[in-house]
């Protein structure tokens, strides 16, 4: 392969994040520099749902365990930081019923935000031992039950998240940059513990539980470090989420939510941070051309009534097929590594895997 | 302890029980926690509407046609989704369940309307009786006299035909049961069409309770079928009929006992609750036998 001096060697070892980030910071570079707003903030929110979605990775793709909890930690932090960054008048306008000693508190954004996600490591953390001992479809149903009880906490503490009603008043702090630097750190967290040693246990016991306990791996042990790492990293991106969008209440934080971070780690492919990348390229890029498709359909008056949930609908459809066509995601398990089609033709042996990677554009 | 109390606690414990048992009738043989299984539960319900709104057929009518509808849903989403996955990773089956609920909720959202739509009863079903001095609502003695005779009927079926038999063993060791001539596809299509059955029956007594149906009716019923098999036991189906049960008798305890201040947070009570009892035994009230890995 590469030989000489030992930087090429280096870089041929981090080629995966090169071949990552630096697409996504001279798309950020055109973005800014052509300034339209609509792209921008496309753009934007792109970062922070691959924040959201690494991070999901980091938990549920390497130790196969469905997370439904992500957009629980998600919401924690992006309550957490708000309360703390929002000035004391606004948030006596805003949630009324608060409790005084929560008022009065304020800090500057990026504390609020890294406050915030250490709130919700620390709950992930109190909870997250007991949960880790369970696997499959009963640590399935268990996770689930978890999100329904932020969920119902959320909905109804009104003295801390004003309750069902929208919390607003969040001040717009989260740029291009801010999300894009976001993403790109995470990016970089989420390859190291990958290939860390914990990750390498962690994807071990995905996939032999039992051959990965006999090796000596605890299996908990690492589920749980996993789990209040990617808890970390939820609720950070909530924060950073919430400084972006402003307002918000308790339903962005459900289902729905769960479903868009889902459907772009699972059409990517669960098992590699290449695969979070892809598919939240091509769910948003799917997501924002049938908005544009929906908008035109209500606009032209093509049936009498206004057309909703289209875009859920056909993404639904995307991912049966994905799942049916290459149920490990479009680029499956294994990471984007430079050269790119070099392998396949040295090996004899099908590296399926690899020749995909001409799809990650 | 009111007669009052015990009947509308065996009510609601028989309805949960006729949820629980239609999750765990896909769960024994396939092993695929269906997601999607509130949706037949919504889609019976829209069924219920579209019928006794537009057509004016009677009643008896409707709702057998809503029930077949919720059978006829539960087994093309197993034709045309879960089939191809059969074989693929367990969380490759379980995403597909969550894309099928997604994509059901949302066909209803955009053909018939994002809102509730009122669905009409027959007027006996919101009248009430008085039994030795309580009074129970006709729809409750209705859902406990169908549950009494859709477990005497499954029972039957279970221990008597050569299918109960079948799926069954099925449930215990599939490969087994392939190796003995019994064919995978009709056993999985069985058991959904029953569990799209029993989605379908309790859709009536759960659409009843409110007379409307809205696209996300079928999240309520999803979590208790989960909560119930789980507490109950995810490997029998004597399991899910005791969870069901089980979790309605806390349900109305919790009902009861909680202050008003904390009444909005009874969900979060019960999860908690089922969570901690976990915690000490996974395996839930009733300890199934052997189970396999799941095999495709």
């Amino acid at each position: 392969m590469s030989d000489g001096s030992r930087l090429p060697a280096l870089l041929q070892k981090r080629s995966t994040l090169l071949i990552l980030g630096v697409p996504l910071v001279v798309l950020g570079a055109v973005v800014y520099v052509t300034d339209i707003p609509v792209v921008v903030n496309i753009y934007t929110f792109f970062c922070v749902n691959l924040m959201l979605v690494l991070g999901l990775q980091m938990f549920m793709g390497n130790s196969g365990i469905l997370a439904w909890t992500h957009v629980g930690w998600m919401g924690i932090g992006a309550y957490a930081s708000s309360i703390l960054s929002v000035a004391p008048m606004m948030k006596d306008l805003g949630v009324p019923n608060m409790y005084p000693a929560l008022v009065q508190l304020q800090t500057s954004v990026p504390v609020a935000i890294a406050l915030g996600g250490i709130v919700a490591a620390l709950v992930a953390a109190l909870i997250g031992w007991p949960l880790m001992r369970l696997s499959d479809a009963v640590g399935v149903i268990t996770l689930f039950a978890t999100l329904i009880v932020i969920h119902v906490v959320l909905t109804q503490w009104d003295n801390v998240t004003n309750g069902p009603r929208t919390f607003f008043g969040v001040q717009e702090w989260t740029t291009l940059w801010i999300a894009l630097a976001g993403a790109l750190i995470i990016l970089v967290v989420a390859h190291w513990f990958r290939e860390s040693s914990w990750g390498l246990r962690l994807r071990s016991s995905r996939d032999n539980r039992f051959a990965s306990m006999a090796m000596g791996t605890s299996v908990v042990q690492v589920r749980y470090v996993a789990f209040v790492l990617s808890a970390l990293i939820a609720g950070l991106s909530g924060g950073v989420w919430a400084h972006l969008i402003t307002s918000f209440s308790p339903k962005s934080f459900y289902i729905t939510e769960a479903f868009t971070l889902l459907t772009m780690l699972v059409i990517g492919g669960q098992g590699s941070i290449s695969g979070a990348v892809v598919g939240t390229t091509l769910v948003t890029l799917a997501r924002e051309g049938l908005r544009q498709v929906e908008a035109g359909i209500n606009n032209s008056g093509m049936f009498s009534w206004e057309v909703y949930g289209l875009t859920e609908l056909v993404l639904a459809v995307f991912l049966i097929v994905v799942l049916i066509w290459r149920p490990s995601g479009v680029i499956g398990g294994q990471e984007l590594t430079w050269p790119l089609f070099k392998r396949k033709r040295r090996e004899e042996e099908p590296a399926a895997v690899e020749s995909v990677s001409a799809e990650s554009g | 302890m009111n007669l009052e109390f015990i009947i509308n606690t065996i009510s609601l414990g028989s309805m949960y029980a006729l949820l629980a048992l239609g999750l765990v009738f896909v769960y024994g043989i396939l092993k695929l926690v269906n997601f999607a299984y509130g949706e037949y539960l919504m889609i019976a319900g829209y069924a219920l509407y579209v019928l006794g709104t537009f057509t004016g057929l009677p009643w008896s009518i409707v709702m057998v046609a809503a029930i077949f509808v919720a059978a006829f849903t539960s087994y093309t989403t197993e034709l045309v989704a879960f089939r191809p996955v059969r074989t693929k990773s367990m969380s490759a089956m379980l995403v597909t369940s969550f894309a099928v609920s997604v994509f059901l909720q949302n066909l209803v959202v955009i053909f018939i309307s994002p809102r509730a739509r009122a669905v009409r009863f027959p007027s006996f079903f919101s009248e009430t009786v008085t039994i030795a001095g309580a009074t129970v609502p006709v729809r409750n003695l209705l859902v406990i006299a169908t549950t009494v005779v859709l477990l005497a009927v499954l029972t039957l079926v279970m221990k008597r035909t050569v299918l109960g038999m079948a799926m069954r063993a099925a449930a215990d060791r599939f490969t087994a049961t392939r190796l003995m001539g019994v064919p995978a596809n009709l056993v999985i299509s069985a058991a959904f069409l029953i569990s799209g059955l029993l989605a379908g029956t309790v859709a009536i007594f759960w659409v009843s309770r409110s007379a409307s149906v809205d696209p996300l009716i079928g999240a309520a019923p999803l979590l208790i079928a989960f909560i119930a098999t789980v507490m109950g036991g995810m490997h029998s189906l004597i399991g899910a009929v005791i969870g069901g049960f089980v979790y309605g008798l806390l349900f109305n305890i919790l009902s009861i006992t909680l202050p008003a201040s904390l009444i909005s947070y009874r969900d979060a009570f019960m999860f908690v609750i089922v969570i901690l009892f976990l915690l000490f035994r996974p395996e839930g009230i009733w300890r199934g036998g052997y189970t396999e890995e799941r095999v495709g």
